[in-house]
Order: C-alpha cells, then sequence, then structure tokens
C-alpha cells in the first residue's frame, strides 16, 4: 500500500490557554494538490509550521511519507520545501545571494546553481534586479522572492503558505502554472494555503476547511458543496465558517502575522 | 563543506557591508587603550610597576573579543525578527552545522576586530617579545572568539526578543570583563577579586595571550589552554543545546 505523503493524526498545537489546533486529522496522497482554507487564525499555519518542524505538537503524530515528523526532524527537512506565510528573506543580502545561499542549504549540486537561480529569476521578472538588496525591495518583489526561492529545489512535499498574498495576477498565473507543472512532472505533492476561494477552487484536487483550530470539512469542491447543499466553493466556505470576522483571535495575536496584517491593509488601500 | 562556507560568507558579507559597525567597534577598546593606558599607565610608572600598557593590550584584545562576540550573537534575534531564521531553521542541514558556519562567521569578525586594535596597539609603541609570538598570539584569540561567539549564540537563543538579549547580556558581559585579569594583575588583587577572577574562563584567554605575547604569566600556558579550549567545548555545547529548542 501506498503510505500517504502527510499524515495527522489527532494534532492538538495549544499556546498556553489558546488551543491553535484542536485534533485534526488528515490525509494528502502523493502528487495531490491540497489546500487549507479558513478564517484569520483559524490555525493553518500553525499546523504547516508543526509539519515543518518549526514547532512541536502539543499531542498527535504527524508523517511526512510514514516517517514521524517530531522524531526524525532531520529526515523530514530532507523531503520537503516551504514557502513561509512571514518574511523570510536576509533584507541585507541581494537576491541573487539569497538565492545562492538557499540553493546550498538545499544542497542543490553548485554547476546547477547559476543557471537555475537565473531562471527562476526570470520567471518571477527579478533577473534584472538580481544583485539588488532586498532591502530597496518592494512587498510584492520580496514576495516573488520568496516563491523562486521555494521552488529552487525540488522536494517531494512543497508547503506554500499564503503564497500569492500581495502577488500581482500575473505573477500569480504563472507560479500556479509552475506549481501544476512541477506536481505533474514529478508527482510533488503540494501543500497550500489561501484567502483567495477562486484559486483554491481552480488548482486544489481536494481542500480541507479550518476553523477554530478544527476541521470542519474535506473533499472535492464538488463534495463540499454538495454536503453544505450550496452551488460555489466560497457559498460553501461561507456555510461551513460562518460570516463573522474572526477579530479576537487573529488581530490580537501581537505581530506574529503582522505581514499578513500589513499585507491586508495595503490590500485594502 | 558548501553549506559552512556560504553561512560564513553571509556573516562575511553582513558586516563589511556594515561600515558603522566596523568603525563603532573598534573605537571603544581604543578608547579603553587610551584613556586607561594612558591615564593609568603614569601612575603605575610612579609606583615603580610594571610598563601598564604592556600589560593592558592583552587585556583589551580579549575585551574587544568578549563584546564583539556576545553582541554577534544578536544576529539570531534579528534574524528571528526578520523571519529569515526561519529559512534556517527548516533547512536539511544539521543545526551543529548551522552553528558552525555562523559563528565561525561571527568569530572572524571578531578576529578581525581584535586584529586590528593589536595593529593599533603596535602603532602606540606596544611590543611584543618578538615577531614570532603574533602567531600563537592569534590562534588564542580565534580560540576565544569561537568560544565566546557561541557563547553569544546560546544566550541569543534563550531569550525572545532584543531587550532580553541586553537584560542578560549586562548581567554576563561587565561582570565577565571586571572580574577578571584584563584590567589588573592579579598578583596584586584582593583576594575576593582574584577568586572570582580565576573562575573566570576570560582571565585564562587573557593570561594566555599575555604568556604568549609578553612571556609573563600568573597561571601556566598549560592550563591556559585546557581552560580555554574546554570553554570552546562546553560554549558550544551550551549553543546546540539552546539553537535547538527554538520554536517558532
Ligand atoms: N507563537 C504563538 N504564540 C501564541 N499564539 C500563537 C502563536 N502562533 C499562533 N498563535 C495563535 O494560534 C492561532 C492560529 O494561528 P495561525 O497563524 O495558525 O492562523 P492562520 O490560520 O494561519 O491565520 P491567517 O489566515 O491569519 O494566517 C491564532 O489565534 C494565533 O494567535
Ligand atoms: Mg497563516
Amino acid at each position: 500500500m501506498q503510505r500517504s505523503a502527510i499524515e495527522a493524526e489527532g494534532v492538538t498545537k495549544r499556546f498556553g490557554k489558546l488551543v491553535a489546533v484542536d485534533d485534526i486529522s488528515f490525509k494528502v496522497d502523493g502528487g495531490e494538490i491540497f489546500a487549507f482554507l479558513g478564517p484569520n487564525g483559524a490555525g493553518k499555519s500553525t499546523t504547516i509550521k508543526m509539519l515543518t518542524t518549526m514547532l512541536r505538537p502539543s499531542s498527535g503524530k504527524l508523517y511526512l511519507a510514514g516517517h514521524d515528523v517530531t522524531r526524525e526532524q532531520a529526515w523530514a527537512r530532507k523531503s520537503f520545501g516551504i514557502v513561509f506565510q512571514d518574511p523570510s528573506l536576509d533584507e541585507e543580502l541581494t537576491a541573487y545571494e539569497n538565492m545562492e545561499l538557499h540553493a546550498a542549504l538545499y544542497h542543490v549540486p553548485k554547476i546547477e546553481q547559476p543557471e537555475r537561480i537565473i531562471d527562476l529569476l526570470k520567471l518571477v521578472g527579478l533577473s534584472e534586479r538580481k544583485d539588488s538588496f532586498i532591502k530597496t525591495f518592494s512587498g510584492g518583489m520580496r514576495r516573488r522572492l520568496e516563491i523562486a526561492r521555494g521552488l529552487l529545489h525540488h522536494p517531494k512535499v512543497l508547503f506554500l503558505d499564503e503564497p500569492t498574498l500581495g502577488l500581482d495576477t500575473q505573477t500569480r498565473n504563472v507560479l500556479w502554472d509552475y506549481v501544476r507543472k512541477l506536481s505533474k512532472s514529478e508527482g510533488m505533492t503540494i501543500f497550500f494555503t489561501t484567502h483567495y476561494l477562486d484559486e483554491a477552487e481552480e488548482i486544489a484536487e481536494r481542500i480541507a476547511i479550518i476553523d477554530h483550530g478544527k476541521i470542519v470539512a474535506v473533499g472535492t469542491v464538488k463534495e463540499l458543496t454538495k454536503k453544505t447543499k450550496t452551488k460555489t466553493l466560497e457559498q460553501a466556505y461561507l456555510k461551513l465558517t460562518g460570516e463573522s470576522i474572526r477579530d479576537e483571535t487573529s488581530d490580537a495575536n501581537d505581530g506574529l502575522n503582522m505581514r499578513s496584517a500589513m499585507r491586508i491593509r495595503s490590500l485594502r488601500g | 563543506m558548501q553549506v559552512l562556507s556560504v553561512l560564513w560568507l553571509r556573516q562575511m558579507r553582513r558586516y563589511l557591508r556594515s561600515r558603522s559597525r566596523i568603525i563603532g567597534s573598534i573605537g571603544q577598546p581604543l578608547l579603553f587603550l587610551l584613556a586607561l593606558g594612558y591615564g593609568l599607565g603614569a601612575v603605575f610608572e610612579r609606583a615603580g610597576e610594571i610598563d601598564y600598557l604592556e600589560f593592558l593590550v592583552p587585556g583589551i584584545i580579549m575585551q574587544t573579543i568578549l563584546f564583539s562576540s556576545i553582541f554577534w550573537g544578536a544576529i539570531i534575534i534579528f534574524d528571528r525578527r526578520f523571519g529569515f531564521l526561519s529559512e534556517l531553521l527548516v533547512a536539511p542541514v544539521s543545526r551543529l552545522k548551522i552553528l558552525s558556519g555562523s559563528c565561525s562567521g561571527g568569530a572572524t569578525i571578531s578576529l578581525i576586530q581584535a586584529t586590528t586594535v593589536l595593529a593599533i596597539s603596535v602603532i602606540l609603541g606596544f611590543r611584543a617579545q618578538s615577531i614570532w609570538v603574533y602567531i600563537p598570539a592569534l590562534v588564542i584569540m580565534a580560540i576565544l572568539s569561537l568560544a565566546l561567539t557561541s557563547f553569544g549564540a546560546a544566550l541569543a537563543s534563550s531569550v525572545e526578543d532584543f531587550q532580553g538579549f541586553q537584560a542578560i547580556n549586562s548581567f554576563v558581559m561587565f561582570p565577565l570583563f571586571f572580574l577578571s585579569n584584563a584590567l589588573y594583575p592579579l598578583d596584586s588583587a584582593p583576594d575576593i577579586l582574584r577568586i572570582l577572577a580565576s573562575l573566570n574562563p576570560l582571565t585564562y584567554a587573557v593570561d594566555g595571550l599575555r604568556y604568549v605575547l609578553l612571556g609573563a604569566s600568573h597561571f601556566s600556558i598549560a592550563l591556559d589552554v585546557a581552560v580555554l579550549l574546554a570553554t570552546l567545548v562546553v560554549a558550544t555545547m551550551f549553543a546546540v543545546r539552546q539553537f535547538n529548542r527554538i520554536q517558532i
């Protein structure tokens, strides 16, 4: 039997009294494109952080290709790539230097590095700015570079935490085309989160909806609309998660999600 | 190997691009050297004691390394604040390697600064017992730099933010400096100071450097080197442990 690429079994994460992730279980098959949807503060990033060894679960088990993430951290880190929701570039280095550092950290052979780096910088339209310092980049340019960096090596599982936040439409299309190609040609498993439901609808093969740390539904768009007796993913989503704004949980979080807050603010103008 | 060199290079690039940091971190030890060396030097001379400037130079060199190395640890806090630490922590590279690469960069920076201070001391009239002793002197300086950058990294990994780091620092850095033999000879120090200083690893580093440069020391050079190496091992273990515990 083929083991699931990603598997969570009764995973809970507490921060003091707050239960950020509450006893969730799910499976993602190898080569699948899987979306994690949910309101601000629902626990999406926390789940990704646990899957990528940045946080330890308070209880429950997480597996990547059958390997326990908490116990075999080194193995886990060899198997995934990630684009974080929050900024993660070295501001004092240039775009190229950031890419080069990543390539070395992920053991991309030295002779292949220059070509791959330039190709990806071209893909996201940054090749002309490769020698500029990150501190001179706009928010969207930084995000593009983070995307390019995330695609530099080809892991078995790629986590994308709100990869398109703040990106223009062109870059978004380029990203999703590329990701779909990777998933097809290399059988790469994609696990992403987004607040753009149309994106999830178009790209994801299956979707999990998480709210207040609990998974409230999993399935294809069809299954979700059928289950909720609605017509579109958006209607299904709103029916499952309610119409109210999640201020009490998301905005109180002392700047941890500062980038998203800033981006949302800038999106709103 | 490429991982180590790239992490080292990152530290060097950041350092060489920040001119204010370079000047600021050398200015302060020079101030100590001039104020204490010339000010107190005159006092010591009148008392018919040692050549104080000569005595002071190894102390100030090690002080440069102490401050520079521990402050360097703050990079971990900034990397955490600006998110780059996540990139390092999820990479398929052992934490020991990430620390070794980064700390060797930090240690190189300390060594550059300490060497600059030493060079300026020579211009000001400092003379070692021979030209050749500068080589073992650099080795001792390098070991202390590595040990203290690891120590700085360990402290920075243990706190959440820069304020916390500074609070710890004032309880660590200044006592390490003042309760050592950097500024005064142990032979003539009061008992309590002598006891405290002999519990302080920095004392042995300064003593070892004095032995090498001037041929005079309080302890034996074997003891100095042994304590210095033990400090390096303990500091590295402490750093790996604290670094491993970071959760984001
Ligand atoms: N390090 C932390 N310490 C304390 N609470 C935290 C921490 N990280 C996350 N939380 C809390 O956990 C909850 C889930 O946060 P998480 O970042 O997983 O949400 P999210 O689903 O990714 O939301 P968003 O769409 O805003 O990115 C929030 O209430 C948040 O305040
Ligand atoms: Mg999030």
